[in-house]
C-alpha cells in the first residue's frame, strides 16, 4: 500500500498514474485554456530558438548592403533592417539569445533566492534576522538600477546581462520563498528528520525543498517574463547584449526609431516578439499558480 | 607665408558642394532663436570643458581673442574679434595684436588687454587647481605681455606654423582680469562676458536662456532678441522639436533619416546645410598584443573594408560619408581621391583586396576563423553602425570577431591600459590643420594618447618636418608621405569614413554657415530670423 | 500601537544604513571615476595627470574609503547633502526639479492604475473564468508584457503621424501652467499607468477570488441579498489590502526606476539624472539618489504596514 501523500508532487503523480500524462495535459487545456495558450506560445518560442539554426533562412548577422531597409517582400517576409539584414532570421535567432538570457537569469535568480529564502526560514532566529535586513536592502533599490550598476561594474555582453538581471530578482525569490518555507517548517517530517539527525543541508534540500517546488515554479516563470523584458530594456539602452548579436531589445534601438516611419517593420516585430514571449509566460505562469494553488481553484 | 594657406582654403572651397543658404536678404530684428543641445555643460568654465555641450549654451556669452570667419565654410580663416589686427615678428617667435576699444563686460566695465592677458595666463599657466584643457596645446608659449592698454603680445619659444589656428580655439573666453585675480574658479558657476548675449537663467537639465547685449560692441548686432537652448538628451525627441517648429536648429548634427523625415514633413521651411566634418573615427590596433604586433596582419585589416561600398551603404543611416585619409576630404592637404585608392584599404577592387587580405593572413600564420575582441564605444552614432560594418567585413576575410562596448565615460580607462585587442579611436577637431590632426599618430613616447602603443621613428621624424615646412606644396608631399607609412605601409590605424555634418534647418533662419566643425560659429551675433 | 510604530520606525534604519554602504561601496567598485569621466571620456590628447590628482582631492576620493564614508554620513546627519561632482551644485537643487516631474508622474500613473485596477480585478473576480475574466486577463498580461519603451514609442509615432503633434519638450510644473504639463505628462502616464494597473488587477483578481472562497460569503450568498452586501462590502476591504500594498510598494518603484520611459519620452526626471550621474560617476549624486528612493519606498512600506496593523490589530502583537 502506497505511503500517504505529503506533497503536491505525490497528488499529482498519483493523479497521473492513474490517468496517463495525455489526459492530465488535456484536462489542463480544457480547464485552463488562457494557461495552455502560454505554454504553446512557450513551446514555440523554444522550438525556434532551438532549432534556429535550420528555421531561419537567412544568416542573421550577414550585411547585404543591395537590399537595406527593404519592405516585408517574398524574399524577406519580415523585411529587412538597417545593414540588409533579414528580420525574420534576427527575430529567430532573438528566440534563443532572450531564453538563454531569460532562462539563466530566471535560474539563476531562483535557484540563489531559494537557497537564501530556504536556509533563512530554517534557521531562523538571528540569521533569519539578519539575512532579511541584506534582502530589504537589495529590495529598496529600483530593479532597473541594480541591474545598471552591475553592468556598470562588470561590463556589457550577454553573460554579464545575465548576472545583472538575476541580482534584483534573488531578493524577491527569497522573501517568496521564505514565507512559503516558514509553515512547511513546522510540518511533522522535517521535526522528524531532525529527530534523526541529518544534516541542515540534507533536511533543507530534500525535505523542505519539494514543498515549496509550487511557489518556486511560480515565480521562476514570472521571473522568465520579466527576465525578457528587462533584457530588452537593458538592450533597448545600449547596456545589454550588443552588436551584431540577434537580440529582440538591441533589435528595437537605433535605426529602428529612426527609421520607425519609413520602416516600421524593423521596430513592429521585434516589440511583437518580446510582448508575445513575456505574455506566454505569464499566461502560463497564471495558470500554473491557479492551478497549484487550491485555494484558487473553481469549484 | 601662413595667409598664403589661408588663401588656398579659399579657392578650395568650390569643391565643396553646398546647398546654398539664402543670401542677401535684410536682417530682420528680433525673435528668440531655440535649439536643443544634445549634452549639458557640467560648468560654465570654457577654459576646462572639453564638450560642445558647453560651446553650444554658452559662447554667445563671450568673444574670443580671434575667431574664425563665421562665413567660411571651411572654417579655417582667422578673423578679427576682439583683436583688430594681428601682426608676426619676422622670425616668427613675436606675436602682437591690436585690441578693439571701447568693448564693454556685460557689467559695464571695459576689456582692456589686462583681461586678455589674464585669460590665457589661465590658460597656458593655470595657478595649482585650476584646470585648463588646452594647456598642451600652448607648450611653445613662452610668456604673453601687455605693454598697452589694447595690445597683447606672445612670445614664442621658436616660430610654429600653426600658432594663428590654436588662438582659434572657441573654447578660449577672454574673461575679466579683475574676477579672476580674485578667485579663478569663478567662471565655472558665473558667466559674465563680452558677448553678444547676456545671461538670464539656467535651469538644470531643462534649458539655458540668454538676451541681446544692448551694448555690444558689434554695433547693429545681434540681431536675435535672445535665445534659449534646451537640453535634450534624446535624438528623437531633437528631432520632433525641428520638426514641432518648436526649435529653429540644432547645431551638432542630425543623421540623414532626420533629414529626410524633415524635409518630407516641413518641405520649404527647412533649408539644409551640409558640410564633411571634422571627426573620423579610426581602428585602432594594440602593438603589443599579437598578431597585431605584425604589420602584415594590420595591413589585412585594413583591406578586408570596402570602404566606398560602406561610403555609399553608411551614408544612408549613420552620419558618415567620405572615404578619406588623414585630413578632412576637399581640404587644402587632403590626398586627392585618385592618389588615396593606391593606398592599402582604398584600392576600389574590393575582390583583389581581400583575397591579398587572406594572404597576408595566411603568411603571418593567423588561422582561419581567428577570433578577436575589438572594443567599441557605448555611443550610438556613429560607433555602433560601423562597429556592424567593421565585424562583417572583417568576417569576409575568415576572423571571428566579437564586440566588446564599454560605456563612454569609461571608455579609454581599458584603451589607456592597454587591455584592448583592436579598438575604435576617434578624433574631433575644431579646426582642419595638419599639426592638430596628425599629432594622434606620433609614437607613444611622444603622444600619451596612442592607444596603439608603437614606436615609430620615421613617422615623428615625417611629422615634424611637415610641420617645419613652410612651402605648401613641399609639405603636401611630407603629408602624403606621412599618410602612406601611418595608413599603407604600417597601418598603424585604420581610417574608417569622415562624418559628414547634416544641419536641416528652419528656412526662417539666416546668417549661418555650416562648417566642418560644431564647435564653430555658435557666438551667434550673425543669425537673424526672418518673421 | 505607540510601540508597534516606534519599532518600526527603529527598522528601517539599519536597512537605510545597509543601502547606504551598498551603494556606496558598490558605485567605488565600478571601473572610473569623475575625473576620469570629465577629462578622459573626450580622448583629449592633452591631458594633466597633476591635474587630475588635484581634482580628485578636491573630491575626497583620494581619501581612505571608510573616511569617505564617515564624511558623507556626517553630512546626512547635518541635512547637509552635499554637492554633486560633476556640476558642484549643491545636491538639492539637482534633485528638486526632476523629483517634481517623478512625483508627479508616479503619482498620476497610480491614480490612473487604481482607477483601472480596482473594478477590473473585482469584475475578473466575480466572474472567473468566464470570457469576462479571459477577457481582463489577456489585458491585464498584455500590460505586463508589453515593454514601456516600445508602447511609448509607438504612442510617439502615431502622434506624430496621425496628430502631426509632439508633447512639449520642457517641463513646466502644474501649479505654473496645467494645460502644458499635462500635455507632456499624459502620455507617459498612460504608458506607465497601463503596466502598472496590471499589476494592480491581477492581485485584486487573486485576493478577491481567495476572499470569495470564505464560508462566511458563502453562507451570505445562501441568506440572501441583504446579507450578500453587507459581507461583500466586508470582503472587499479584506481584500484590499495587499493590493494597496502592491500598488503602494510600485509607487515608491516609480520614482527613480522609469528610466527607460523616460528617455523615450525625454522627460527630465529622476531616472535620467540617475543614468547621466552613473555615466558620470557622480557618487554623491546617486548617493543621494539612491537614499531618497530608499527612503520613499521604506516611508511607503512603513505606512502600509501601520495602515494593516490599525486594521487588524491582531498584527502588531506578532
Amino acid at each position: 500500500m502506497a505511503a500517504a501523500p505529503h506533497t503536491v508532487d505525490d497528488l499529482a503523480g498519483a493523479d497521473a498514474a492513474r490517468s496517463g500524462w495525455l489526459h492530465v495535459v488535456a484536462r489542463f487545456v480544457r480547464q485552463r485554456p488562457l494557461g495552455a495558450v502560454g505554454a504553446a506560445l512557450i513551446v514555440l518560442i523554444c522550438v525556434v530558438g532551438a532549432g534556429a539554426a535550420w528555421i531561419a533562412p537567412y544568416d542573421p548577422l550577414a550585411n547585404d548592403y543591395g537590399s537595406m531597409l527593404a519592405a516585408p517582400s517574398a524574399a524577406h517576409w519580415l523585411g529587412t533592417d538597417a545593414f540588409g539584414r533579414d528580420v525574420l532570421s534576427r527575430i529567430i535567432y532573438g528566440a534563443r539569445t532572450a531564453l538563454t538570457v531569460g532562462v539563466g537569469a530566471s535560474c539563476i535568480g531562483a535557484t540563489l533566492g531559494s537557497l537564501i529564502g530556504l536556509s533563512s526560514a530554517y534557521f531562523g532566529g538571528r540569521i533569519d534576522l539578519l539575512t532579511q535586513r541584506v534582502m530589504d536592502v537589495f529590495f529598496a533599490f529600483p530593479v532597473i538600477i541594480l541591474a545598471l550598476a552591475v553592468v556598470a561594474i562588470l561590463g556589457t555582453g550577454a553573460g554579464n546581462v545575465i548576472l545583472a538581471i538575476a541580482t534584483p530578482m534573488v531578493p524577491r525569490c527569497a522573501r517568496v520563498v521564505r514565507s512559503s518555507a516558514l509553515s512547511v517548517r513546522e510540518m511533522p517530517y522535517v521535526d522528524a528528520a531532525r529527530a534523526s539527525g541529518f544534516g541542515h543541508g540534507r533536511i533543507i534540500l530534500r525535505h523542505m525543498l519539494p514543498n515549496v517546488m509550487a511557489p518556486i515554479l511560480i515565480m521562476a516563470t514570472a521571473f522568465l517574463g520579466e527576465a525578457i523584458l528587462l533584457e530588452a530594456s537593458l538592450s533597448f539602452l545600449g547596456l545589454g547584449v550588443q552588436e551584431p548579436t540577434a537580440a529582440w531589445g538591441l533589435m528595437l534601438r537605433g535605426a529602428a526609431v529612426e527609421f520607425a516611419e519609413t520602416a516600421p517593420w524593423m521596430a513592429i516585430f521585434p516589440g511583437l516578439a518580446i510582448s508575445l514571449a513575456v505574455f506566454g509566460f505569464n499566461l502560463f505562469g497564471d495558470s500554473l499558480r491557479d492551478a497549484l494553488d487550491p485555494r484558487l481553484r473553481t469549484q | 607665408m601662413i595667409e598664403s594657406r589661408w588663401l588656398l582654403a579659399l579657392v578650395a572651397i568650390a569643391s565643396l558642394a553646398v546647398p546654398c543658404v539664402s543670401q542677401a536678404q535684410q536682417p530682420h530684428y528680433g525673435g528668440e532663436l531655440v535649439f536643443p543641445v544634445p549634452s549639458e555643460p557640467p560648468s560654465y568654465d570654457g577654459h576646462r570643458e572639453e564638450t560642445f555641450g558647453l560651446i553650444h549654451p554658452i559662447a554667445p556669452f563671450y568673444n574670443t581673442l580671434l575667431r574664425v570667419d563665421p562665413n567660411d565654410k571651411l572654417g579655417t580663416k582667422p578673423y578679427p574679434s576682439l583683436a583688430e589686427s594681428w601682426s608676426v615678428s619676422p622670425d616668427g617667435k613675436t606675436y602682437v595684436f591690436k585690441l578693439r576699444k571701447g568693448v564693454k563686460f556685460h557689467d559695464g566695465s571695459e576689456m582692456t588687454s589686462e583681461d586678455v592677458k589674464a585669460s590665457y595666463e589661465k590658460i597656458i599657466f593655470p595657478a595649482p587647481g585650476v584646470g585648463s584643457s588646452r594647456k598642451g596645446q600652448y607648450v611653445d608659449v613662452e610668456s604673453i605681455r601687455a605693454p598697452d592698454k589694447y595690445e597683447v603680445q606672445f612670445k614664442l619659444k621658436h616660430a610654429s606654423g600653426s600658432f594663428i589656428a590654436s588662438l582659434l580655439s572657441p573654447y578660449n573666453f577672454i574673461y575679466k582680469a579683475e574676477i579672476l585675480a580674485k578667485d579663478p574658479h569663478w567662471y565655472e558657476k558665473n558667466i559674465m562676458g563680452t558677448g553678444p548675449f547676456t545671461f538670464v537663467e539656467h535651469v538644470k537639465g531643462s534649458h539655458l536662456v540668454g538676451k541681446k547685449n544692448p551694448n555690444y560692441w558689434d554695433k547693429g548686432k545681434p540681431y536675435l532678441d535672445g535665445f534659449r537652448a534646451i537640453f535634450i538628451r534624446d535624438s528623437a525627441a531633437q528631432v520632433a522639436a525641428v520638426r514641432g517648429e518648436r526649435a529653429q536648429i540644432q547645431f551638432r548634427g542630425f543623421t540623414p533619416k532626420d533629414r529626410d523625415n524633415l524635409k518630407a514633413a516641413l518641405g520649404d521651411k527647412i533649408t539644409v546645410q551640409e558640410s564633411p566634418w571634422d571627426c573620423i573615427l579610426m581602428v585602432g590596433l594594440n602593438h603589443k598584443v599579437k598578431p597585431f604586433d605584425d604589420a602584415r596582419v594590420r595591413r589585412a585589416l585594413t583591406l578586408a573594408l570596402d570602404r566606398y561600398e560602406g561610403s555609399k551603404a553608411l551614408s544612408q543611416i549613420a552620419i558618415v560619408k567620405e572615404v578619406a585619409g588623414v585630413q578632412v576630404p576637399g581640404t587644402p592637404f587632403a590626398t586627392p581621391p585618385a592618389e588615396l585608392a593606391k593606398l592599402a584599404g582604398y584600392w576600389h577592387d574590393i575582390e583583389k583586396s581581400r583575397a591579398e587580405a587572406r594572404r597576408l593572413l595566411k603568411e603571418a600564420g593567423v588561422p582561419e576563423g581567428f577570433a578577436f575582441t575589438f572594443t567599441n564605444r557605448g555611443t550610438p552614432m556613429p560607433y555602433e553602425p560601423l562597429g556592424v560594418w567593421l565585424i562583417d567585413s572583417w568576417r569576409k576575410i575568415g576572423l571571428n570577431v566579437t564586440q566588446k562596448v564599454v560605456e563612454s565615460a569609461a571608455y579609454f580607462t581599458p584603451l589607456r591600459k592597454g587591455d584592448t585587442q583592436a579598438f575604435m579611436d576617434f578624433q574631433c577637431g575644431y579646426i582642419v590643420e595638419p599639426d592638430l590632426d596628425t599629432y594622434k599618430f606620433l609614437s607613444s613616447s611622444r603622444n600619451p594618447a596612442n592607444y596603439g602603443f608603437y614606436e615609430d621613428p620615421v613617422l615623428d621624424a615625417l611629422y615634424d618636418k611637415q610641420s617645419q615646412e613652410t612651402n605648401v606644396e613641399a609639405r603636401k608631399k611630407i603629408i602624403r608621405q606621412f599618410e602612406k607609412r601611418v595608413l599603407d605601409e604600417q597601418a598603424h590605424y585604420l581610417m574608417t569614413l569622415q562624418w559628414h555634418r547634416i544641419i536641416p534647418h528652419s528656412s526662417r533662419l539666416h546668417g549661418w554657415t555650416v562648417t566642418p566643425s560644431h564647435y564653430l560659429n555658435n557666438t551667434l551675433d550673425t543669425v537673424w530670423l526672418s518673421p | 500601537m505607540g510601540a508597534y510604530i516606534a519599532k518600526r520606525l527603529l527598522a528601517m534604519i539599519p536597512t537605510l544604513l545597509g543601502v547606504a554602504v551598498l551603494i556606496f561601496l558598490l558605485l567605488r567598485v565600478i571601473p572610473g571615476d569623475v575625473v576620469e569621466a570629465r577629462y578622459l571620456a573626450q580622448g583629449s590628447q592633452f591631458q594633466s595627470q597633476e591635474l587630475m590628482d588635484q581634482e580628485r582631492a578636491k573630491f575626497g576620493l583620494d581619501q581612505p574609503l571608510w573616511k569617505q564614508f564617515a564624511d558623507w554620513m556626517g553630512g546626512l546627519a547635518r541635512l547637509d547633502f552635499g554637492v554633486s561632482m560633476w556640476t558642484d551644485g549643491p545636491i538639492t537643487q539637482e534633485i528638486k526639479l526632476r523629483f517634481a516631474l517623478s512625483l508627479q508622474l508616479a503619482l498620476m500613473a497610480s491614480t490612473i492604475a487604481s482607477c483601472l485596477a480596482i473594478p477590473l480585478g473585482i469584475l475578473a473576480a466575480v466572474k472567473q473564468d468566464t470570457w469576462v475574466d479571459y477577457a481582463v486577463r489577456v489585458f491585464t498580461i498584455a500590460g505586463l508584457a508589453t515593454p514601456s519603451f516600445w508602447l511609448g514609442s509607438l504612442m510617439i509615432l502615431a502622434m506624430l503621424v496621425v496628430f502631426k503633434w509632439v508633447p512639449p519638450m520642457v517641463f513646466t510644473p502644474l501649479w505654473v501652467d496645467p494645460w502644458q504639463n499635462l500635455q507632456q505628462l499624459a502620455w507617459p502616464a498612460l504608458a506607465v499607468g497601463y503596466r502598472y494597473c496590471a499589476v494592480g488587477t491581477r492581485m485584486m483578481r487573486s485576493t478577491m477570488l481567495e476572499v470569495l472562497r470564505e464560508d462566511y460569503i458563502r453562507t451570505a450568498r445562501a441568506k440572501g441579498l441583504w446579507a450578500k452586501l453587507i459581507l461583500t462590502r466586508h470582503a472587499l476591504k479584506n481584500a484590499i489590502l495587499p493590493v494597496l500594498t502592491v500598488i503602494s510598494t510600485e509607487f515608491a518603484f516609480l520614482l527613480g526606476g522609469l528610466v527607460v520611459t523616460e528617455q523615450v519620452f525625454n522627460l527630465n526626471g529622476l531616472g535620467m539624472l540617475f543614468v547621466e550621474g552613473i555615466s558620470h560617476r557622480d557618487y554623491t549624486l546617486i548617493q543621494a539618489l539612491v537614499l531618497l528612493v530608499a527612503t520613499t519606498f521604506l516611508a511607503v512600506n512603513f505606512l502600509v504596514d501601520i495602515a494593516y496593523a490599525w486594521i487588524d490589530p491582531r498584527i502588531h502583537y506578532r
